[in-house]
């Protein structure tokens, strides 16, 4: 089925499309995934670092039935496949966005298949943190939120953008997976024309494409993980 | 040494399950007093410092500083542990943060002095300890002795009037010891009020106005260092110096 992937017709065609609607493509992929990315943040990582500091042993403990109930929810959405989640939050996607098709309709659902992804993954940043340190912090007179904003964040900085890079990687790949039903972007290009269409010069291309943005992505988080990550020698 | 009692403990107990750690610890110490504390390892030396400022809940007594007492109410804890400046072994620098950072920190943000006066105090303690050209480098760019001295600094910045070393030179190198002992001992001219556990006993002997020894739990003895070093009154006491001494064994025939 790829003997005629080559083809000087298959190429012409290849060529058009790309121009017409690759640009469009790779700028829906970039900006759902960073909006994703970004709301998944915003609520993912109050709640990682809920789940360090609420323990019983930790700076500011909350209720052992609380943490609990959070520990359940996030695990039960991390365990739903993201295409049945996506159908599932529906409702919730019409209720926000309007609609449930479209670029910015694969929002929705993307933030809330990642948020308990990123809460878990701040969680084991902030584990991260010498205890001895924040021992010390509490034996100066220091109240729970002055550690958490002053000394426990500024701590794991870098590893928060390093698992920064990892969730943005990650919904990334969702993302194209949304492209099955309903989300735009460089995913659905590939299953338009790779599946539907036999295309597969797109298809390919599509996913190349993909491969580079994670590539650059990831170099960016890596980079700047390393240069803020103080305990390092740099050359 | 003053009259006025700094810091008093009264009755302290402390388990940890069912084991007991502190058993009823009576202790005054008066401002401008050094105390140094020596047992054997395990026997709750670092939980008497941890309770003294509120790491551990006691299970029983009081510990108070300054009239007021050390309790698990939230308000009074961040006060009293303002006045008291722990230093531990590991010394615990925030490693993202320089020098500076590291000693401003908690003076402009928790008790939210003003930080261009935190600053030169700052300028004069590190540069009492020799270290002021190191206030732009992280913790990972200094050795271990200029770490504990930072940490030192750290601590005094806050002003305290006590301060509590828990074995600070345990981790160094030898010869990174004494710089450390150093900066104690002219602390201790300076007339601060100290605790110190610590396992150098010449230097114990030099810096403590009384030396505490707990064993079980309890203070078995309480005396001059003079006293203790020389004439120990305990049978415990003589046990527990005589592991610091060593006697030559080597025999000729193998
Ligand atoms: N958080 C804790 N939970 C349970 N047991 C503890 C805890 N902290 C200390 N202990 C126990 O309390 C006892 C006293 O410990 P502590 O650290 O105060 O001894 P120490 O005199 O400082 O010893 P060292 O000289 O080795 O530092 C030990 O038996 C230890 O196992
Ligand atoms: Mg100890």
């Amino acid at each position: 089925m790829f003997n005629d992937i080559f083809s000087s017709g298959a190429l012409i065609e290849a060529w058009q499309i790309i121009q017409t609607q690759f640009p469009l493509a790779i700028w829906e992929t970039i900006y759902v995934t960073i909006l994703a990315t970004v709301f998944a943040i915003l609520i993912g990582l109050p709640l990682g670092v809920l789940l360090v500091v609420g323990e019983k042993s930790g700076v500011l403990p909350i209720p052992a039935w609380f943490l609990q109930v959070l520990n359940v929810i996030i695990n039960l959405l991390r365990s739903v496949p993201f295409l049945i989640l996506m159908i599932l939050v529906f409702p919730l996607t019409r209720l926000i966005v309007g609609t449930v098709v479209g670029t910015t309709a694969s929002i929705v659902p993307l933030v809330i298949a990642a948020f308990p992804f990123v809460a878990r993954l701040a969680e084991s940043s902030l584990r991260e943190v010498n205890p001895n340190i924040i021992e010390m912090a509490q034996s100066t007179g220091a109240a729970p939120l002055q550690i958490i904003i002053k000394v426990m964040i500024p701590e794991s900085i870098p590893s928060l953008i390093s698992n920064a890079a990892i969730a943005f990687t990650t919904i990334l790949g969702y993302s194209a997976m949304s492209g099955i039903i309903g989300g735009g972007g460089l995913g659905k290009i590939a299953i338009n024309y790779g599946y539907y269409r036999y295309k597969y010069l797109i298809m390919v291309l599509a996913v190349i494409l993909l491969i580079l943005i994670v590539q650059v992505f990831q170099s960016i988080g890596t980079h700047l993980s390393a240069k803020t990550d103080k305990r390092l020698k740099r050359k | 040494m003053e009259n006025k009692i700094q810091l008093q403990v009264s009755n302290l107990k402390k388990q940890f399950g069912s084991e007991t750690v502190l058993d009823g610890i009576n202790l005054d110490i008066h401002k401008g007093e050094v105390v140094v504390v020596l047992g054997p390892s395990g026997c709750g030396k670092s939980t008497l410092l941890r309770c003294i400022n509120g790491l551990e809940t006691p299970t029983g007594g009081t510990v108070s500083v300054d009239g007021i007492e050390v309790t698990s109410s939230n308000k009074k804890i961040t006060q009293i542990r303002q006045k008291i400046g722990m230093v531990f072994q590991s010394y615990d620098l925030f490693p993202h943060k320089n020098i500076m950072d590291n000693i401003t920190l908690a003076p402009v943000k928790v008790q939210k002095r003003p930080r261009k006066e935190v600053e030169q105090d700052a300028e004069r303690l590190l540069k009492r300890v020799g270290l002021w050209e190191k206030r732009k480098a992280f913790p990972r760019e200094l050795s271990g002795g200029q770490k504990q001295r930072v940490a030192i600094v750290r601590a005094l910045c806050m002003k305290p009037e006590v301060m509590l070393f828990d074995e600070v030179t345990a981790a160094l190198d030898p010869e990174m010891v004494r710089e450390v002992l150093e900066v104690m001992l002219e602390l201790a001219d300076r007339g601060m009020t100290m605790i110190i556990v610590t396992h150098e006993m010449q230097f114990a002997r030099v810096v403590a106005d009384r030396i505490i020894f707990l064993e079980g739990g309890k203070i078995q003895e309480e005396s001059s260092p003079e006293e203790f070093f020389t004439n120990p009154k305990t049978q415990r006491a003589k046990d527990f110096l005589q592991t610091f001494t060593f006697e030559k064994r080597k025999t000729n025939n193998i």
